[in-house]
C-alpha cells in the first residue's frame, strides 16, 4: 500500500458532491466523510443516488460539480489509481458464465498488480468450491462469493458492496458477510455498503449514510447519532415549534404524539416538560425515520428536483 | 471456547448484547475467571458482526473489571459476579420483605397483576432517570 493511506487519512471523502442525469440531478450536493476502517451503511431508497454516488467513488463516473476521493486521492481524476485503492462488488455479481473459477482468478491476476492468489486459493477451500467448476454451474451464492474473492483478493484498502446479498438466500448471506467481518477485523479494511435491509445493517455498520432524493439526510457515527437523538412523547396539541431540538419525524395519535427529535442530550433534558417523556431510539427506528424526513430546504432550494418529483411522501420508494 | 450469539429483532444494541451474555454467564457460572474470550476476528467472523462492535463490547467489559485484555494473548475473564452481592445477605432480605409488603399493600389496593407491573416500571424509569 501507498503511504497515503495511513489512518489520519479519511478512506472516503466528498464534497459537495453532484450528477446531473439531463435536467434532473441524481445526486446533489453530497459532502460527507467516512474515517479509515469504519464499515459504513448507505441507506436509501431506489433512486436515492446510491449508485450514481457508489459510480463516482469508484471513478466509473465523472461528477457534474464537486469531488470524491479515496484515501486522500480524488477518484476521477486518475481512474485506473482509483481502481487499485478500491473493491467493488456489484448487486448482480457479474462474472464471465463461460468462465472456471481458476479462469475468473487468472484475469484477476492480470489485472491487479497487488493480487492475493493464495488468498483467493485458500478462500475455495474454505467454501469447497473447485476451481475448475466453471462459474455458470455455480449457485447464485456461490458466484456471490467469487466476486467477493475476487474483490478481497485485490487487496485495495476500501471495498465496495452495492447491494451484495440481495440476491442471496438468508444462510449465503450470512456466510457472505462473516468473512467480510472478519477480513475488516484482520486487515483494518474500509467498507461501504449500500442496502435496503436496514434491520440487518445494525450489526454491520459504525458509521451510517442515510440518501433520499439524491440528498444526504444524515451521515456519521451510528454511536454519535444515536445519542444526539430522542423518541418524545408529548402531548398530541404540541407544536413543532416547542419541541426541544430539529424534528425529524412526528406520529399522531388522538391524545399524545410520538417524535423522533434531533438535539444535544443536555439541553434537550433541560427543556422537557412535566409529563413528557424521552427515549433513547433504536437504530432501525433512526433510519426509518430519515428515510420518511422530508427537509424543506432540499426540494425548495432546487426547482430542477423538485418539479421532476411525481409528488410528496411515499411515491419516491418506487421513481 | 466461549460463544457469542445475536439476536436482531430485541432492539438492544449489539455491543450490549455481548456485554449482557459474558454478565449472564457470569452469574450461572459457565464462564470463570481466567477464561480467554474470543479473539475479536473469531467474533467478527462467527456473528457477521462489526469488529469495532466486538470492540466496544470487550472495553465495556473492562471497564467493569469484569475482563482484561493481555496484550498478544487476547481477552481473559477476570472478575466476578454473584447473585447474592457479599456481605449483603441481611440487606437483601430486607428488601425482600419490604417488598412483599408493597405487594401486599397493592393488592389491597385493588391493584392487578399487569397495574403492579407497569407501577414498577414507571417507577424503575423514573429513578434511573434521576440517575442521569
Amino acid at each position: 500500500m501507498t503511504d497515503d493511506t495511513d489512518s489520519s487519512t479519511p478512506a472516503l471523502q466528498a464534497d459537495r458532491l453532484g450528477r446531473r442525469y439531463g435536467r434532473v440531478w441524481g445526486l446533489r450536493d453530497c459532502t460527507l466523510t467516512v474515517p479509515a476502517g469504519a464499515i459504513a451503511g448507505l441507506v436509501g431508497p431506489n433512486g436515492a443516488g446510491k449508485t450514481t454516488l457508489l459510480q463516482m467513488i469508484i471513478g466509473l463516473l465523472q461528477p457534474t460539480e464537486g469531488q470524491v476521493s479515496v484515501f486522500g486521492q480524488t477518484s476521477h481524476a486518475d481512474a485506473a489509481a482509483t481502481l487499485a485503492r478500491v473493491s467493488f462488488v456489484a448487486q448482480d455479481h457479474p462474472l464471465y458464465r463461460d468462465f472456471s473459477v481458476a479462469d475468473m482468478f487468472h484475469l484477476g491476476r492480470a489485472m491487479n498488480p497487488s493480487w492475493d492468489q493464495e488468498l483467493a486459493q485458500e478462500r475455495m477451500d474454505r467454501l469447497g468450491i473447485p476451481l475448475k467448476r466453471k462459474v455458470k454451474h455455480l449457485s447464485g451464492g456461490q458466484q456471490a462469493q467469487i466476486s467477493l474473492t475476487m474483490a478481497l483478493a485485490k487487496r485495495a484498502p476500501l471495498l465496495v458492496l452495492d447491494e451484495p446479498v440481495s440476491s442471496l438466500d438468508p444462510v449465503a448471506r450470512l456466510e457472505f458477510m462473516r468473512d467480510v467481518m472478519a477480513t475488516a477485523a484482520d486487515t483494518g479494511l474500509t467498507v461501504l455498503i449500500a442496502s435496503h435491509v436496514v434491520s440487518e445493517l445494525e450489526r454491520f455498520c459504525d458509521w451510517l449514510i442515510v440518501l433520499t432524493s439524491g440528498h444526504v439526510q444524515i451521515a456519521g457515527p451510528v454511536d454519535g447519532l444515536i445519542a444526539e437523538h430522542r423518541l418524545l412523547t408529548i402531548p398530541r396539541a404540541t407544536p413543532d415549534a416547542e419541541l426541544p431540538g430539529l424534528r425529524i419525524h412526528r406520529t399522531d395519535s388522538d391524545r399524545h404524539s410520538t417524535a423522533l427529535v434531533r438535539a444535544d442530550p443536555a439541553r434537550l433534558a433541560a427543556r422537557l416538560r412535566p409529563g413528557w417523556q424521552a427515549d433513547p431510539v433504536g437504530f432501525e427506528q433512526l433510519v426509518m425515520a430519515y428515510l420518511q424526513h422530508r427537509p424543506q430546504t432540499a426540494a425548495a432550494d432546487d426547482p430542477v428536483l423538485a418539479a421532476a418529483r411525481p409528488g410528496p411522501a411515499a411515491k419516491e420508494v418506487t421513481r | 471456547m466461549f460463544r457469542f450469539r445475536l439476536d436482531g429483532s430485541t432492539g438492544v444494541p449489539p455491543y450490549l448484547q455481548l456485554v449482557h451474555q459474558v454478565r449472564q454467564s457470569l452469574l450461572l457460572g459457565y464462564l470463570l475467571q481466567g477464561d480467554r474470550l474470543p479473539t475479536v476476528k473469531d467474533v467478527a467472523g462467527d456473528l457477521a458482526i462489526n469488529p469495532n462492535t466486538v470492540v466496544k463490547a470487550y472495553r465495556q467489559l473492562e471497564h467493569e473489571g469484569l475482563a482484561a485484555g493481555r496484550p498478544g494473548q487476547g481477552t481473559f475473564i477476570t472478575g466476578s459476579l454473584s447473585p447474592d452481592p457479599p456481605g449483603a445477605p441481611g440487606a437483601q432480605q430486607a428488601l425482600r420483605e419490604s417488598l412483599e409488603k408493597w405487594l401486599r399493600d397493592a393488592e389491597d389496593a385493588g391493584l392487578s397483576d399487569d397495574a403492579v407491573t407497569a407501577l414498577i416500571a414507571v417507577a424503575r424509569h423514573d429513578v434511573n432517570k434521576e440517575k442521569v
